[in-house]
């Protein structure tokens, strides 16, 4: 890497606790969205800096870095959208948009090469990882400790609860079907879902999509993979319509239907 | 991002007695099953400030989606 020094990294990370653990294989599959400064290692015109940015934007190729926690073959990544917010000589402020798994320090590099200057991070933010934004209750780790505090030693609740978010907050990107309360337990016990459990359809989803199962009542119940398109949940008879993935409420939260 | 309309395939009423929306969980049930957007400083890595929080909430287990540095 050209014109050295660590990269100044921080911003959004998602943080599961206990039961909510079960939610990472479906965080780690969000896009992202990032502000960036790249630095040129030589003077580039702002047209043809442009003209590379554009080219960027699709698909592109990337080989996992040296150092990292997955297998080092080329895989695709998809950029969704590359947009120049501001340039002073040799550092560019840059906004991103892309699938999970895309390395931007790598990204960086490779607009480097086809600039033909070269081209390194200079720092990083994240921005959005899926549901979970700048304006969605970000809280910093200062915020973790004062609000434990506040309500482990003085009863007060709105800070943590500022703090701490129900799960269903970092699934509002993935689409959702909402159920009927005499099927939510079969469902906690890792159940499929059958068409005449469903109560209402998000439209869009397309089989092998990741869905979220809601009770009526807003609780996320389980995450899981859709084997039917939306409007064939609402117009078929019978079949399965989900194949459960991860159980995030405990069984017995709702009575079992032989019970009813 | 496409707006996403709802459909109806049948309506029903949820019962009070069970479950309950989320704004009513109580702090400890949050903490069962909840989660924190967190803004990671510059500085510590993502495991780091993981293992942080750890020992500062009572949780069992803990765990961060998308490690935030550059390998």
């Amino acid at each position: 890497m050209g014109g050295g020094g660590y990269p100044k990294v921080s911003g959004i990370l998602p943080i599961t606790l206990n039961k909510a653990v079960k939610l990472i294989p479906v965080l780690l599959k969000e896009d992202k969205e990032y502000i960036c400064v790249m630095k040129l290692h030589g003077d580039v015109s702002d047209r043809k800096l442009k003209a590379v940015l554009r080219e960027f934007q699709g698909p592109i190729y990337q080989r996992p870095p040296l150092r990292s926690a997955v297998k080092r073959v080329v895989r695709i990544r998809k950029i969704y959208k590359i947009d120049m917010l501001e340039r002073e000589n040799r550092y560019v402020l840059l906004r991103i948009w892309c699938e999970a798994g895309t390395y931007i320090r790598k990204l960086c590099h490779d607009i480097g090469e086809v600039l033909g200057v070269g081209a390194h991070m200079y720092e990083l933010r994240r921005i959005r990882a899926g549901s979970l934004s700048e304006k969605t209750n970000m809280a910093t780790l200062q915020d973790v400790v004062d609000s434990y505090v506040l309500w482990r030693e003085h009863d007060i609740e709105d800070y943590i609860r500022r703090v701490i978010l129900p799960m269903e907050v970092a699934v509002e990107h993935i689409p959702k079907v909402v159920i009927r309360d005499s099927a939510v337990d079969a469902i906690c016990h890792g159940a499929a879902l059958a068409v005449p459990g469903i109560l209402h359809v998000e439209t869009g989803i397309r089989v092998n999509d990741v869905v979220a199962i809601f009770t009526l009542k807003g609780e996320l119940v389980a995450i899981g993979k859709a084997r039917m398109r939306s409007e064939e949940m609402v117009s078929s008879k019978r079949g399965i319509a989900v194949k459960t993935t991860q159980v995030l409420m405990s069984p017995g939260t709702y009575p079992p239907l032989w019970r009813q | 991002m496409k707006k996403r309309e709802i459909l109806i395939r049948a309506e029903e009423e949820t019962d009070p007695r069970y479950g309950k929306p989320p704004s009513e969980r109580s702090v400890e049930e949050l903490i069962e099953t909840g989660v924190i957007n967190l803004d990671k400083p510059v500085g510590p890595s993502s495991h780091e400030v993981t293992a942080w929080i750890k020992r500062i909430l009572p949780v069992k287990k803990i765990a961060h989606a998308g490690t935030l540095e550059p390998p």
